[in-house]
């Protein structure tokens, strides 16, 4: 009976088991072979080695990555709660309203932000109207970050969302009826509670905004670049698989260890994420 | 109707009946019916039938019942990537010239059977045999431009001559710039007088260096988005293709170009067969296809590019019939073809373009924080070790990092005092 069981469910598992060697196991061999080989196949280093010229582009991705998601979760910590607040129906509206964007594809998103940035854009056109003086936008770091929050915003709304929805409404009653007022209970029992929420939006958006690339190109007009922009290029223009490789290996272990650090701290207060 | 439409065109033009002159048989053309013919080509680089143009794959299968998948690339060097990654197969591709001298040197191409491309004789005598292609084995000429000086005639004081105008401060913030290595390059390399395809290590890092340069004017490195900027006024000079830049005009009269005077660069995209299709028999008829003159000029209409096809740029009935822009005079200035580079060279172009897209230049307006923009002044080092911004950058993280510790930890603390 035993034997059957784990048999079942390996079968069951086999799919997914298939699936990850496929496209998450090999491609990430392939990734760490090509970072230590040349072209012709030879064990090297040197790919690691050129690294250092591209600190100061890592740094500045790390740190895009941190504003965009703090900004995010500023913007969507209070946005997720007042949908949670709302009856059902206007739950269901609202949380619509947020994956509406979605349905675009990114890339046309982020070029209409260009039309509406730009200095003869529909912004600058409307502050000219009204006499104001015009603010230039486009092609600066501003626009970048804009870029990412607009992009990854419904990743970080729906994941606290769906906590904060499930959220044992008594308690926050209870809190009430303690005499908490308003703040007191967001801050006491709302926000502990939605952190497992939070911790998985933070991954969510800061994981894909470091590793941009689309939007600095559209929106930065390309004088600076992010790490994702150098790694597309090594693939894409120079052919030079090694190097674009060994940088994509260097992000993938930085993101591990943000995401290992952030797992630690928020399982303190014992709750599983992600 | 169409159909009919290009046969009369076809016979008005040759006097000849369309199949005979193949070197293959009608029986083996017939024998293609319902094979497939996949064909990799530039985006908005062919006739789709918008505005009742005429729609080349479409007239090619229904002529010969050949089914036509079509996918685009935007530049060389994607395209190449994709090749040689596998996983895809093409019959017919249409690269530019240096990328041929390339592919002919990996042995990609395929050897064309000109037999079974009579249409080749429309191809004018200037354009065989060029220097990427010296006996004209593998490719037909597709089309034919040159790299010019875009202008907004209402944005600069008055109309550039020279590639320089892209390095005046006068402009500032209000210049594009290409952002691909080879013809961003070639432009420094006008300036500086040098080849294109020089293959000194010395030579490029000094056009690398006036790459660098030109950071202080704030250029945005814009590949497409140059039909936007360009068309809605918001850059005042971009360096172009020339066919794109008659399109631009279509919608913006005030722009304006200027081949400068320091020379520009010539190139030739040509259609080729890849090694190992499958069909080339098919591959070849649409070569021939490609060149009929009504599907020609349809095309050349369309793309607004210079082509290489007699029947097109000597007909009156051409919207660019003698066009000074689009076939300027010739001699009236210097024009260099790209080469294919050696491959160290390519490795240590594609590196000093890496160092001029992350190069900040000193005490300028630096675009770091946010909106608008504020002076720093930071040294002019090379971009060995940490640049100025980058230890910003690391200041900044390690501040980030400092208060969450201290936050966590004093967090830890209030819980612990309190149990």
């Amino acid at each position: 009976m035993n034997t059957r069981d784990s048999l079942r469910t390996k079968l069951v598992a086999s799919p997914y088991i298939v699936w990850s060697l496929l496209f998450i196991l090999a491609p990430m061999v392939f990734v760490v072979y090509y970072s230590f080989t040349t072209g012709a196949g030879d064990f090297t280093f040197d790919n690691i080695r050129l690294l250092s010229k591209y600190l100061t582009t890592f740094l500045r991705s790390i740190w895009f990555g941190i504003v965009a998601t703090v900004i995010c979760l500023l913007i969507a910590f209070p946005v997720a709660y007042i949908i949670s607040q709302k009856t059902d129906k206007v739950q269901r509206t609202m949380v619509l309203l947020v994956m509406v964007p979605m349905w675009m594809s990114f890339l046309i998103r982020t070029y209409s932000w260009m039309a509406i940035l730009q200095d003869t854009g529909i912004i600058n056109n409307f502050f000219a109207r009204v006499g104001l003086r015009p603010v230039h936008m486009i092609n600066t770091s501003g626009a970048v970050i804009l870029g990412m929050v607009y992009n990854f915003l419904p990743y970080m709304i729906m994941p606290i969302y769906s906590v904060m929805a499930k959220m044992d409404m008594s308690m926050i009653e209870a809190a009430q009826d303690l005499g908490g007022n308003r703040l007191t209970v967001i801050r006491k029992c709302v926000l502990p509670m939605s952190v497992p929420g939070i911790v998985s939006g933070v991954t969510m958006v800061f994981v894909p905004s470091v590793s941009t690339f689309y939007i600095s190109q559209k929106l930065g007009g390309g004088s600076f670049d992010l790490i994702g922009d150098v790694i597309e290029r090594q693939f894409q223009q120079s052919y030079n698989y090694n190097l674009g490789a060994s940088l994509s290996l260097v992000l993938m272990v930085l993101i591990l260890i943000c995401m290992a650090v952030m797992n630690r701290f928020s399982s303190d207060g014992g709750e599983m994420v992600i | 109707m169409k159909r009919f439409f290009s046969f009369a065109l076809a016979a008005a033009f040759t006097f000849l009946p369309l199949m005979s002159s193949f070197a293959a048989s009608v029986d083996e053309i017939e024998a293609l019916r319902g094979t497939t013919l996949y064909v990799y080509n530039w985006g908005e680089y062919i006739s789709e039938g918008e505005d009742d143009s005429l729609d080349v794959n479409k007239a090619f299968t229904e002529k010969y019942g050949i089914k036509v998948v079509y996918d685009t690339f935007d530049n060389n060097e994607s395209m190449y990537s994709k090749l040689k990654s596998g996983g895809v197969k093409y019959d017919v591709v249409i690269p530019s010239d240096y990328m041929i001298e390339r592919m002919i040197a990996e042995d990609m191409l395929e050897k064309l059977d000109y037999d079974n491309i009579p249409n080749f004789k429309y191809i004018d005598e200037k354009y065989r045999n060029l220097g990427y292609d010296p006996t004209n084995e593998y490719t037909v000429p597709y089309t034919v431009s040159y790299v010019g000086l875009i202008y907004n005639t209402t944005m600069v004081k008055e109309p550039p001559t020279s590639w320089t105008a892209l390095w005046d401060e006068d402009y500032t913030n209000n210049i594009l710039m290409f952002n691909n290595p080879r013809d961003a390059f070639a432009i420094a390399q006008s300036i500086l007088g040098m080849d294109y395809n020089m293959e000194s290590p010395t030579a490029w890092n000094v056009a690398a260096h006036l790459l660098e340069e030109q950071k202080s004017v704030n250029p945005v490195y814009v590949n497409d988005e140059v039909f936007l900027k360009m068309e809605s006024g918001e850059a005042a000079l971009a360096p172009y293709y020339v066919g794109d830049y008659l399109t631009m005009k279509d919608n913006n009269d005030d722009l304006a170009l200027v081949y400068p005077e320091e020379g520009v660069n010539y190139f030739v995209d040509a259609a080729c067969i890849l090694k190992g299709t499958k069909n080339k028999l098919a591959a070849e008829l649409y070569l021939n296809f490609l060149n009929e003159p009504d599907v020609a000029l349809a095309n050349a209409e369309y793309i607004c590019y210079g082509t290489p096809h007699t029947a097109v740029f000597k007909n009156p009935d051409y919207s660019y019939f003698e066009d000074p822009v689009l076939y300027p005079e010739e001699g009236a200035f210097k024009t260099q073809l790209f080469k294919n580079l050696s491959p160290e060279t390519l490795a240590l172009m594609s590196t000093l373009w890496d160092d001029v897209k992350n190069y900040v230049p000193g005490s300028v307006n630096n675009r770091d924080f946010f909106f608008g923009s504020r002076s720093v002044s930071s040294s002019q080092d090379d971009a060995e070790g940490m640049t100025p911004q980058g230890k910003r950058y690391a200041l900044c993280i390690a501040i980030f990092i400092v208060i969450c510790i201290a936050f966590v930890t004093v967090r830890y603390a209030i819980k612990k005092y309190r149990e």
